[in-house]
C-alpha cells in the first residue's frame, strides 16, 4: 500500500472524474484539475468566490463550481480552458446545484425551495420546477440518468413527479400515500422507486415507474421509523434501517421483510467474526520531547493500534440517547451494499464505534468491527467486496472477508482522515482531512494474489 | 383434677382391703391360726365378741345364713348339742369354697385394679391432649384473628388502590385527549402554516419574478452540443407519446428479464424437485419391497405412484407448466415425502430407543462399578489405618520393651513368613517336578508305540516281500492287478483319515488321547466293513463340522471326540494291515 504526497483542499471538495483520469480539487477559490496518475496539475481555474459545492459533469468534460452563498455557479470545460460558462440565480439564493445526468443541464434549487431551476447549456433555455419539497433526499436521477423522480409539496399533501430528463418532460405526477415524505430512491435497474415517510411513521411505498403503487410496507407503529433506506446494486433487496436499531431487507419479488438483522450491544452469534480495534500507546517520552517530535515525526507521537479478534460474547459499548432531543442518536443511519450484493455494511448510531457487516447470501452476521473512535464513513470497494473507513484519526481501516487491517496515513503534520472515496477501479483510495487529501494505491498485484 | 382423684382412689383402697380382710378374719382365724394371728392379732382382739363359748349355735346358724346368702349349700353344723365342737368336714368344705371365692375376688379386685390404672392414664392422656387442643385451638383462633384482621387492612388498602386506579385512568383517558386533541391541533396548525409558507413562497417567487433581474442570467460563451450529438426536438404529442412508449418499453424490458430469472430459477426448483422424487422413490422402494408383504396398501400405493411417475414423466415431456402435470407430481411428491417422513420418525423413534437402553445399559454398570470402587477404596483406606497401627503398636513396644523374647518373636515372626515362602516355592517346584515327569513318561510311551509302529511296519514288509515273491511267480497276472487296484482305492481312502487324525493330535494333546491313539488291539479286533469305514468318515466329516460351526455345541461334541481316537485306531489298523486286508480280499478273488 502506498500514499501519495498530501494536498490542499477546503470543504472536502475533491472528486475524481466520472472516466477516473482527472481528480479535481478546490482550494478556496481556486479549482485545480490533476492528471490521477501523475498527479501533475493539469488545468488551474479561479472561481469568483470560495466554492461551496463542485461536481464533475458526467461526460467527464466540464466542471461546475457552486458559490451558494453569491447564488452564482460557474462551469468549466476541461477541453476548452477558455471556456466559461456562469449562471446567477440572484436575489433568490441558490442552495444545491447539480448536473442533469447528460452533464448539459444543472438544476439549481432556490433558498426555501421555491423552485428548482433548469439550465440548458445548450439552448440557454431555463425551466421551472414548482414546489420541489425540502426533504432528506427530494431529488433522485435513474441510474441510466433517462428519468428524474422528484418529490414535491402541494396542498399539504406528498406528490411525486417523474421528469423525462432528456427534455424534461413530465412523465408522470402522483400523489403518495405519505404522511410527510422524507426521502425517495430509484432503484438500480431504474423501474422501481422507493418513498419513504418521515421517522415519525414507518412507511415505505414502491411505486413503479409508470406511478402504480408495487407495495407498501410498514414494520411497525407508534415508534420512530425509517432512518435510511438503500438499494442493493442487483436491485434485489431493499434495506430499511430504522430507529429500533434493526435493517430489514426486503425482497424485490413480493416486497415483503425476507430477513431482519438487529444490533444487539452483546454479540454472542458464533457465526460473527469480531474485530476490535487496539491501540498501542509507544512509550511516552517527556513532555517537552514530546513537543519537539510533533515537528519531527508524527507517526512516531501518534498511538498505534491494530485489529484483534474477540473471543464471544463481546459487549460493544452503547451511548444512550438522550430522550428530550431531536433526532436521537439511536437507530441504524448507514446501509451500503457490496458492489456485488454480497455484503452489507451498517452503522448504528447509539453504537457510533461499531461497523456490522453482514452476509446476505448466508443472511447472517459476518463481522462487527469495533473502533476506539466513532466511524465517520464507511465505502465500499466499486470492484471487490472490500470496505474502507475511517474514524477521524491518522489510520484508514480496510475489511474483506479475508481479514481486516488498520494502516497508519504516513502524511506529514496531523492528517485525519475525515472521509474517504474509492476511485472506481478500486486500485486507490482519496483520503480527505480537514483541510487536506491525500491518494492511497492499493497494491493490486498482491491483491490479485 | 385428675390427678388430685387418682390419689383419692388410691388412698381409698388399703381401706377396702383391710375392711374384706376384717370380714374374712374369722373364718382364717379358724383354719390358718399361724399365717393370720400375727397379722390379725389386733382386730382379732378388739373384735373377739362374735363368738364366744355361749353363742357357738347362734354363731353356726348365722354363719349358715351367710353361707347360705353367699350361695353355698354346705352347713356348719355342731358334732355335739353343746356346741363346743364343730364336724371338721363342711366347715373345711366351707373354708375351702369361700378361699375360692375370696381368690376370684382378689383377682377380680386386682384386675379391675388394673383396669384403672389403666383408665386412669388413658384419662390423663385425654386430658393433656385436650388441654393442648385447646391451646392449639385458641392459637389458631388468635391467627384467624389476625389473618382477618390483615384482610381487612388488605382489603381497604385495595379499595385505595381501585380509587386511585380510577383517578389514574381519568386522568390518562384526560391526558390522552389532550394529547388527541394537541395532535389535532398541531397538525392543523402545521397545515396553516405550511399554506402559508407556500402563499409567501408563491408570492415571493411572483416578486422575484417580476422584478425581472438583469443578474438572473447564464452567460455562456457559447452553447454547447448535446451529449449525444443529436438536436432537441421540438415539444410535441408525438415526443410525449414516444416518451410514454419508452417507459413502457422500459417496464417491459424489467419484466421481460425478472420474468426470465424466475424461469430460471423455477426450471432449477423443478429439476432439483425432480431429482428429490427420484431420490426418494429410490430409497422408499427397497422398503416398500420388504414390507409389502405385511401391508398391502403400501404396495398398491407404491404401483399407483409408479404409474403417476410414468405418467408425469411423460406429460413433462410434453408440456413444463401443464398444471395437471404439476399437480400430480406435487401430490405424489407428498406423498412420498409423507412416507418418508414416517419412515424417518420410525427409525428415530428406534434410534431414541436403543440410545436409551444402550444408555441404562452403560449408565447402571457405572454407578455400580463406581460403588464398589469406593467401597474397594474404603477398605484400602482402612487397611491402611490398621497397617499404620499395627506398625505403630510394633514400634511401641520395640521402644517400650527390647527385651530378647520380643525380638525371638519378632524373629520367629519373620522366619514364618520366609518358611511359608519357602513351602509354596517347594510346592511349586514339585509340581513342575510332577509335570516333567508326567511328560517324560509321555514320552517314553510314544517310544514304545514309535518301537511298536516299526514292529509293525516290518511285519508288514516282510508280508510285502511275500506277496512280491508270489506275485512274481508266471501264474496269476491278473491277481496282481486287482491287489494293486484294491491298494491303491484303499491308501487313497485312508489317506484323508490319517491327515486327520495328525491335526486332531495337534489340535488336543490331551492324555487320554495318547493312550487310546496306540494301535495295539488292532489285530485282535474283527476287521471293520467297507460300509461301516464309510459311515465313520462321514460321521467324522459331520462332527468335525459341527464343532466348526457352531461352539455352543463345543461340549457335544467334545464328549463325542472322546470316542473318536476309538474309531480311528479302529480305521488305523486297516491302514496298518492294508496289505493283509487285500490279501485275503485277493484270497477271495482266487
Amino acid at each position: 500500500m502506498n500514499f501519495s504526497e498530501v494536498f490542499k483542499q477546503s470543504n472536502h471538495l475533491c472528486k475524481v472524474s466520472p472516466d477516473g483520469k482527472y481528480l479535481a480539487t478546490c482550494v478556496q477559490y481556486r479549482l485545480v484539475v490533476r492528471d490521477l496518475s501523475t498527479l501533475q496539475i493539469l488545468q488551474l481555474y479561479t472561481c469568483l468566490d470560495q466554492v461551496s459545492h463542485m461536481e464533475w459533469s458526467s461526460d467527464s468534460l466540464f466542471i461546475l463550481c457552486a458559490m451558494y452563498k453569491r447564488g452564482l455557479v460557474q462551469v468549466w470545460s476541461l477541453e476548452q480552458p477558455d471556456w466559461h460558462c456562469k449562471i446567477d440565480e440572484g436575489s433568490i439564493g441558490l442552495v444545491s446545484s447539480r448536473w442533469s445526468p447528460d452533464g448539459r443541464h444543472i438544476l439549481n434549487t432556490t433558498e426555501f425551495h421555491l423552485r428548482i431551476t433548469v439550465w440548458s447549456l445548450c439552448t440557454k433555455a431555463v425551466s421551472y420546477i414548482k414546489y420541489p419539497k425540502a426533504c432528506q433526499k427530494g431529488i433522485d436521477f435513474s441510474r441510466d440518468g433517462c428519468y428524474m423522480a422528484l418529490a414535491e409539496r402541494r396542498d399539504c399533501k406528498d406528490y411525486v413527479s417523474i421528469f423525462v430528463c432528456d427534455d424534461w418532460h413530465l412523465l408522470r405526477h402522483f400523489e403518495t400515500e405519505t404522511q410527510d415524505l422524507a426521502g425517495l430512491e430509484w432503484s438500480p435497474n431504474g423501474c422501481v422507486l422507493a418513498v419513504w415517510d418521515s421517522c415519525l411513521e414507518y412507511k415505505v411505498l414502491l411505486y413503479s415507474l409508470d406511478g402504480r403503487l408495487l407495495s407498501t410496507y410498514s414494520a411497525y407503529e407508534w415508534s420512530l421509523g425509517v432512518k435510511s433506506v438503500s438499494w442493493s446494486p442487483s436491485s434485489q433487496f431493499l434495506a430499511i434501517g430504522s430507529y429500533d436499531e434493526k435493517v430489514r431487507i426486503l425482497n424485490h419479488i413480493t416486497w415483503k421483510k425476507i430477513v431482519q438483522f438487529e444490533h444487539p450491544a452483546t454479540i454472542d452469534n458464533t457465526k460473527a467474526i469480531v474485530y476490535k480495534e487496539v491501540e498501542r500507546r509507544p512509550a511516552m517520552v517527556s513532555d517537552e520531547l514530546s513537543l519537539h517530535n510533533i515537528t519531527m515525526s508524527p507517526t512516531l507521537l501518534s498511538t498505534q493500534s491494530k485489529y484483534e479478534i474477540c473471543p464471544l460474547p463481546v459487549h460493544i459499548p452503547v451511548v444512550k440517547p438522550e430522550p428530550d432531543r431531536a433526532n436521537p442518536k439511536i437507530g441504524v443511519s448507514v446501509l451500503a451494499f457490496s458492489s456485488d450484493s454480497r455484503y452489507l455494511a451498517t452503522k448504528n448510531d447509539n453504537m457510533a464505534t461499531a461497523i456490522w457487516v453482514w452476509d446476505l447470501q448466508k443472511m447472517s452476521l459476518a463481522a462487527v468491527l469495533e473502533h476506539t473512535s466513532a466511524v465517520r464513513c464507511i465505502m465500499w470497494d466499486p470492484r471487490r467486496p472490500r470496505l474502507a473507513l475511517c474514524t477521524g484519526n491518522s489510520k484508514l481501516y480496510l475489511w474483506s472477508p479475508g481479514g481486516c487491517v488498520s494502516v497508519q496515513v504516513p502524511a506529514e503534520g496531523s492528517f485525519h482522515v475525515q472521509s474517504l472515496n474509492w476511485h472506481w477501479s478500486g486500485d486507490s483510495v482519496i483520503l480527505l482531512g480537514k483541510d487536506q487529501l491525500c491518494l492511497c494505491y492499493m497494491d493490486t498485484d498482491h491483491e490479485e494474489e | 383434677m385428675g390427678e388430685w382423684r387418682a390419689t383419692n382412689a388410691y388412698m381409698e383402697d388399703p381401706e377396702i382391703s383391710s375392711i374384706s380382710h376384717v370380714t374374712m378374719s374369722p373364718s382364717r382365724h379358724n383354719h390358718v391360726p399361724v399365717y393370720s394371728l400375727p397379722l390379725f392379732r389386733s382386730s382379732y382382739s378388739v373384735m373377739s365378741a362374735f363368738c364366744t363359748e355361749d353363742n357357738v349355735p347362734q354363731s353356726i346358724s348365722y354363719l349358715n345364713q351367710e353361707l347360705a346368702v353367699l350361695g353355698l349349700s354346705m352347713c356348719i353344723e355342731a358334732s355335739s348339742s353343746e356346741g363346743a365342737s364343730l364336724k371338721a368336714v363342711p366347715v373345711l368344705n366351707a373354708m375351702h369354697e369361700l378361699l375360692q371365692i375370696h381368690k376370684r375376688n382378689m383377682c377380680a379386685l386386682e384386675e379391675m385394679e388394673k383396669e384403672q390404672l389403666k383408665k386412669l392414664s388413658t384419662l390423663e392422656h385425654i386430658q393433656i391432649s385436650n388441654s393442648r387442643l385447646k391451646d392449639q385451638l385458641e392459637l389458631s383462633m388468635r391467627e384467624k384473628s389476625g389473618l382477618h384482621e390483615t384482610e381487612r387492612q388488605l382489603q381497604l388498602k385495595i379499595k385505595t388502590l381501585q380509587s386511585c386506579l380510577k383517578t389514574e385512568k381519568e386522568e390518562v383517558q384526560k391526558l390522552q385527549s389532550i394529547i388527541a386533541s394537541r395532535a389535532s391541533q398541531y397538525s392543523h396548525d402545521a397545515k396553516r402554516k405550511e399554506r402559508e409558507a407556500a402563499k409567501l413562497k408563491e408570492r415571493l417567487s411572483r416578486l422575484l419574478i417580476d422584478r425581472k433581474e438583469k443578474k438572473l442570467a447564464i452567460d455562456v460563451l457559447n452553447s454547447l452540443g448535446r451529449s449525444d450529438g443529436k438536436r432537441s426536438m421540438w415539444k410535441t404529442a408525438k415526443l410525449s407519446a414516444s416518451h410514454e412508449s419508452e417507459m413502457y418499453k422500459a417496464l417491459l424490458g424489467d419484466y421481460e428479464t425478472s420474468r426470465k430469472a424466475l424461469i430460471l430459477e423455477n426450471a432449477e426448483l423443478k429439476k432439483v424437485l425432480q431429482q428429490m422424487k427420484k431420490e426418494m422413490m429410490h430409497i422408499l422402494a427397497p422398503r416398500q419391497q420388504s414390507t409389502s408383504g405385511a401391508a398391502a396398501d403400501d404396495s398398491q400405493e407404491q404401483v399407483e405412484s409408479d404409474e403417476e411417475k410414468a405418467g408425469n414423466a411423460s406429460r413433462e415431456a410434453l408440456d413444463h407448466s401443464c398444471e395437471l402435470a404439476r399437480e400430480q407430481l406435487l401430490n405424489s411428491i407428498r406423498q412420498q415425502w409423507r412416507k418418508l417422513r414416517n419412515h424417518v420418525e420410525k427409525l428415530d423413534q428406534a434410534s431414541q430407543v436403543q440410545n436409551q437402553m444402550e444408555s441404562n445399559k452403560e449408565t447402571i454398570p457405572l454407578e455400580t462399578h463406581e460403588d464398589e470402587m469406593e467401597r474397594m477404596r474404603q477398605e484400602v483406606q482402612q487397611c491402611r489405618e490398621f497397617i499404620h497401627a499395627q506398625q505403630q503398636l510394633l514400634q511401641q513396644q520395640l521402644n517400650t520393651s527390647f527385651d530378647d523374647e520380643t525380638a525371638a518373636l519378632l524373629n520367629d515372626c519373620y522366619t514364618l513368613e520366609e518358611k511359608e515362602r519357602l513351602k509354596e516355592e517347594w510346592k511349586l517346584f514339585e509340581e513342575q517336578k510332577k509335570n516333567f515327569e508326567k511328560e517324560r513318561k509321555n514320552f517314553t510311551e510314544a517310544a514304545i508305540r514309535l518301537g511298536r509302529e516299526k514292529m509293525a511296519f516290518e511285519e508288514d514288509r516282510v508280508a510285502w516281500l511275500k506277496n512280491h515273491f508270489l506275485n512274481i511267480t508266471p501264474f496269476t497276472n491278473r491277481r496282481r492287478y486287482s491287489s494293486s487296484d484294491g491298494q491303491s482305492a484303499l491308501s487313497v481312502r485312508s489317506e484323508p483319515e490319517v491327515r486327520m487324525s495328525s491335526a486332531k493330535a495337534k489340535r488336543s494333546k490331551s492324555p487320554t488321547y495318547t493312550t487310546f491313539s496306540t494301535p495295539k488291539p488292532s489285530r485282535s479286533s474283527p476287521m471293520p466293513s467297507t460300509t461301516e469305514l464309510y459311515r465313520t468318515l462321514c460321521l467324522l466329516s459331520d462332527s468335525s463340522c459341527s464343532k466348526h460351526s457352531n461352539r455352543g455345541r463345543w461340549l457335544e461334541t467334545s464328549t463325542v471326540e472322546d470316542g473318536h481316537p476309538q474309531i480311528k485306531s479302529n480305521l488305523q489298523a486297516p491302514t496298518d494291515e492294508m496289505s493283509i486286508f487285500t490279501f485275503g480280499e485277493d484270497h477271495n478273488l482266487t
